[in-house]
């Protein structure tokens, strides 16, 4: 059985790294990005990121294996490619590979032996932004591999919001993207962290993804893929070490023919007290969606819920979700509920009855099931998510 | 307005309504009284076109118009409105957005809500979580908003408290009175509502079949005075001779 066989993560699905070129062209950093090309600021402000950097409070933008841009424009925000982080701060190497291992499979060892760049961002201990910050991985030139690694801080009691956004050029058809991501919320300190793709049909994606939430913490992360991409696989994780810690994991997928997205997202609650929700709504639009989800329960007093929608609007397509519970103490408080199907008859004809035609009816249900309002996402970026929503539902019905 | 001849419908294979003739006129309100399991929701849905019930035999003539192969859609911008008894719930709609898809123009969302006591309810996902009553108030709140010719009201006073029946009346009398000609279709299990809302003519069903048709007032006597038991030996002959003796 296809479920059957999918159950399993395989990490290198149909990716070949020696296909791809490990050389891109030299790009010039802008010190003012008004000289970004309009087909790239288009790409970036439907992934979520601004070049004017209007209600942002500090951009990061790397195109290919060059950053072009990297600037704060808060105090006590650091914003900055990681080689500059490791020269101007020797403590980064200690947070380098601190919570991922090197050797966890051919993408982290390829990030570690062929580094293309990456950010570091870092909120210093008590500051508050009130703008988000915000980071770009652009692909330019076609058929290229990017490997990025990235360090998050937010330091003791800071509470900061990073949008990140991944996008192509309009004529990128085909690359590989491989990013490392390592956060660090630390004691009373507060992330919101919102990654939006937006690739194109013929882009592998691997994204490692670790976070270590402290004493009092609160790490949510929130990630949209609605545009087309190849075949994207990543099982992000969190480890909740300090009382009372929290982690949020929402995701909204939609699968386009041809594409297979297998992604979860991972919470060990380590310590006392902790909190843990996983919320994915994904939708197969054609396109095969393995959508995990995995809690683990460690400590007294913990309680975590997973819960996972899946909608299937097209007589081709998969969705396969694969939730697990586990739990090794008692005194715990795990859940779950899973549900897979396609869109209810009984909802259609519900608001066919008012009046909407078939085709309505289901975009609003589509519209209704990817609701992102639990992300809380900025209003700017609601309005890149809205409009990737209306091109699915174009490409759906 | 409406026209029902010799209709039979199934739902799964089973006889749910056997050979229905149902008339109603212009500016006319018809009563159908029935206990559970009568096939009362069954003539709404298969009247609006839910692909679950099929109409196995007869017509559905509405404004003069054969509607049996019409989507509900269709029938609906026609101008054929319901409540639901039970409607389903759809996520991550807000009640808000739901009316402003299907109001008419001269409605005031904000303002009728207030009225409906359903403020709050505007931002909350389409019947998720409501209580019975407040299923009744926002199922009338949009009927309102669409603001149909023909309105069909499923047990319209089920699960709502004595308060909120008054404002049930007051509403269903506001759809019904909106324009000269509007017409309604009245479900009812226990009869509570016509102390609100006059009906014209009245009918029992029993068993998917019409039993008799009759002054509402009266077969609501005789239901109450001998149960729907009664209706089953009666065959409706009281209510026709009752008729006769008033001409
Ligand atoms: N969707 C359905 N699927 C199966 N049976 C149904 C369905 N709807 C109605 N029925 C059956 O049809 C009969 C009439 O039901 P209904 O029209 O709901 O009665 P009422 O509204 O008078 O209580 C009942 O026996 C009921 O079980
Ligand atoms: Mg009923």
């Amino acid at each position: 059985m296809q479920g059957r066989k999918n159950n399993k993560e395989v990490p290198g699905k149909e990716v070949d790294i020696k296909s791809y070129k490990s050389k891109a062209e030299e790009k010039p950093y802008l010190e003012d990005l008004r000289e970004i090309s309009s087909d790239q600021r288009k790409n970036m402000l439907s992934a979520g990121v601004d070049p004017s950097h209007q209600g942002r409070s500090g951009t990061y933008i790397q195109i290919d294996h060059s950053v072009v841009h990297s600037k704060s424009l808060y105090p006590g925000l650091e914003v900055m490619s990681i080689t500059e982080a490791r020269k101007k701060h020797k403590w980064v190497d200690n947070y380098f590979w601190k919570i991922l291992s090197v050797d966890a499979d051919e993408f982290t060892k390829q990030a570690e032996l062929q580094p293309h760049q990456g950010y570091f961002l870092r909120a210093k201990p008590g500051v508050k932004a009130v703008y988000p910050l915000q980071a770009c991985l652009f692909l330019n030139e076609n058929n290229i591999i990017q490997n990025v690694h990235n360090i998050i801080i937010v330091e003791e009691d800071a509470d900061v919001q990073i949008i990140t956004g991944c996008a192509t050029a309009s004529d990128v058809r085909r690359g590989l993207h491989i990013g490392v991501s390592e956060f660090f919320v630390k004691k009373g300190a507060k992330l919101t962290f919102t990654m939006i793709h937006d690739w194109a049909e013929d882009v592998s994606v691997r994204p490692r993804t670790a976070a270590l939430v402290e004493e009092g913490g609160m790490f949510l992360s929130n990630y949209i893929c609605l545009k087309p991409v190849k075949n994207l696989q990543m099982y992000p994780k969190a480890e909740l070490i300090g009382r009372g810690a929290i982690a949020r994991y929402n995701s909204i997928l939609f699968a386009h023919p041809g594409a297979h997205l297998d992604v979860g997202s991972r919470v060990i609650l380590k310590s006392e007290n902790s909190r843990a929700e996983i919320i994915s709504r994904v939708v197969s639009g054609g396109g095969d969606i393995i959508a995990r989800g995995h809690l683990k329960g460690e400590a007294r007093g913990i309680k975590a819920h997973l819960e996972c929608r899946g909608l299937m609007v097209k007589k081709e397509g998969m969705i396969h979700a694969v939730p697990e519970l586990e739990g090794s103490i008692k005194d715990i408080d795990l859940s779950h509920e899973a549900a897979v199907g396609k869109i209810a008859k009984d909802e259609i004809e519900y608001l066919m009855a008012r009046g909407l035609s078939q085709s309505e009816a289901q975009v609003a249900i589509v519209r209704g099931f990817l609701d992102t309002t639990i992300m809380g996402l900025p209003l700017e970026l609601q309005k890149a998510v809205d409009d990737a929503i209306s091109a699915c539902e174009q490409d759906a019905f | 307005m409406l026209r029902i001849e010799n209709l039979s419908v199934s739902v799964s294979g089973k006889e749910v309504l056997t050979d229905i003739n149902l008339e109603i006129k212009k500016g006319e309100r018809l009563a159908v009284l029935g206990p559970n399991g009568s096939g009362k929701t069954s003539l709404l849905m298969a009247i609006m076109g839910f692909s679950d019930y099929k109409i196995t035999r007869g017509n559905i003539i509405f404004k003069g118009k054969q509607i049996n192969g019409l989507s509900i859609d269709e029938r609906a911008r026609l101008g054929m409105g319901i409540i639901f008894q039970r409607p389903p719930t759809i996520r991550g709609v807000r009640l808000r957005q739901m009316v402003n898809m299907i109001k008419h123009n001269d409605f005031d969302t904000d303002k009728e809500a207030k009225g409906f006591n359903l403020k709050g309810f505007l931002d909350r996902d389409v019947n998720l979580g409501f209580s019975g009553g407040e299923i009744k108030r926002s199922e009338l709140f949009q009927l309102l908003a669409n603001s149909p010719d023909l309105s069909f009201f499923d047990e319209p006073e089920s699960g709502v408290d004595l308060e909120n029946i008054i404002l049930v009346g007051k509403v269903m009398n506001r759809i019904l009175n909106k324009n000269k000609d509007n017409a309604g279709l009245i479900i009812t299990h226990t009869g509570y509502i016509f102390k609100y809302v006059k009906a014209d003519r009245g009918c029992v069903l029993l068993g998917g079949k019409i039993h008799c048709l009759g002054d509402p007032k009266w077969i609501l006597e005789e239901v109450t005075k001998y149960g729907y038991e009664g209706c089953i030996t009666c065959k409706g002959e009281r209510i026709t001779r009752k008729s006769r003796v008033k001409r």
